[in-house]
């Protein structure tokens, strides 16, 4: 089970001769200190790291600031108001978008940082690789966008809330509970898997094709020509998976902004 | 030659999600080719689109974990 520590790899030999073994999900679990599921682990330590980073950059750069923006401060508002205006205030409204920036804001530079972490040298490993952290992240948002929904519209109201106006009566009862499934356990498992799967599985694509060029300069020539165009295809991986990270943030902000809007929405 | 048939299926549960986001996307550059304008109202919907459709494949890749 990928949830837990250290399962088996597969054997599955690619090529013939010494064993080649595929990179599988163990290669998640780095301990730094202790043993098990209770370890400390690189991860952890990164994460850490990464908060430190995202408050001392944001508190400089928002140290002297003017009317007449610098170039940092010009970047860094631009930065700012693609979370504030491009996700928050385009999915949540004019009205209420405000008191949201921040958790937005901080979710998705959090989420960025960490995720590239997965091409940036010293790190290369992504954080939300290991489940935990994105079950966290979604725990988060989970909590604040039923919250909202219940002070808005109090206990009972919340739940007629969901069923989406102008059904006919009899389809209700058919549709309530589509909707609760919905509200409360899809969308945070989708939201938590996608983030966890991707970088997951994009982490695992770049160490098999690592791996694997590693491992053809081992053997004799014809594998040594071969190892090329695998490096190559790893360093395609390597930005495809820049890309992709950076889009990982972009949809978990724009989803978590969705939700709360759909938590707070007049109409459905 | 030894594996997992799971690899297999894995393959063939990828199939139905790609061809979805490609459809997204390609109603997408339509939409923005016919008019170049409605470009920031779309993004946001295509990027939704394309994540939900994607959600199926990761489901996909943590079943043949599980």
């Amino acid at each position: 089970m990928i949830l837990a520590y250290a399962p088996q790899a597969a054997s599955l030999p690619m090529v013939s001769g010494d064993e080649f073994v595929p990179p599988g999900p163990e290669i998640f679990y780095l301990p730094l200190i202790g043993e098990g599921e209770w370890a400390i682990t690189e991860q952890m330590v990164w994460g850490g790291v990464s908060v430190v980073i995202i408050c001392t950059a944001l508190l400089m750069l928002t140290r002297n600031l003017s009317i007449v923006p610098s170039k940092s401060q010009f970047l860094l508002e631009g930065f700012y108001n693609f979370t504030r205006n491009g996700i928050a205030r385009d999915m949540i409204g004019s009205k209420d978008f405000l008191r949201f920036v921040p958790l937005l804001f901080s979710l998705f530079t959090l989420i960025l940082l960490n995720n590239w972490y997965g091409v940036l040298p010293p790190v290369m490993n992504p954080t939300y690789g290991r489940i935990g952290f994105a079950i966290a992240a979604t725990v988060v948002v989970y909590v604040v966008y039923h919250w909202i929904g219940f002070k808005r519209y109090g206990f009972t109201g919340y739940f007629g809330h969901m069923i989406p106006e102008g059904l006919p009566g009899f389809i209700k009862p058919v549709i309530f509970p589509l909707e609760l499934i919905t509200y409360f356990i899809t969308r945070p498992l989708t939201l938590a898997l996608r983030l966890f799967g991707n970088m997951f599985a994009g982490h695992i694509l770049i160490v098999l094709f690592v791996s694997a060029g590693a491992y053809f300069l081992t053997q004799d020539v014809v594998f040594k020509l071969l190892a090329v165009p695998t490096f190559l295809m790893a360093a395609i991986m390597w930005l495809f998976e820049a890309l992709i990270q950076a889009l990982q943030a972009y949809v978990f902000t724009l989803l978590s902004a969705s939700y709360i809007a759909g938590a707070l929405a007049e109409e459905h | 030659m030894e594996g997992n048939l799971s690899l297999v299926g894995y393959g063939l549960a990828t199939i139905g999600p790609a061809i979805a986001v490609g459809l997204i996307f390609a109603a997408y550059i339509n939409g923005v080719a016919r008019q170049p304008e409605a470009r920031p109202l779309l993004q946001p919907i295509a990027i939704l689109g394309f994540a939900l459709a994607e959600a199926l494949a990761i489901f996909g890749l943590v079943l043949f974990f599980l």
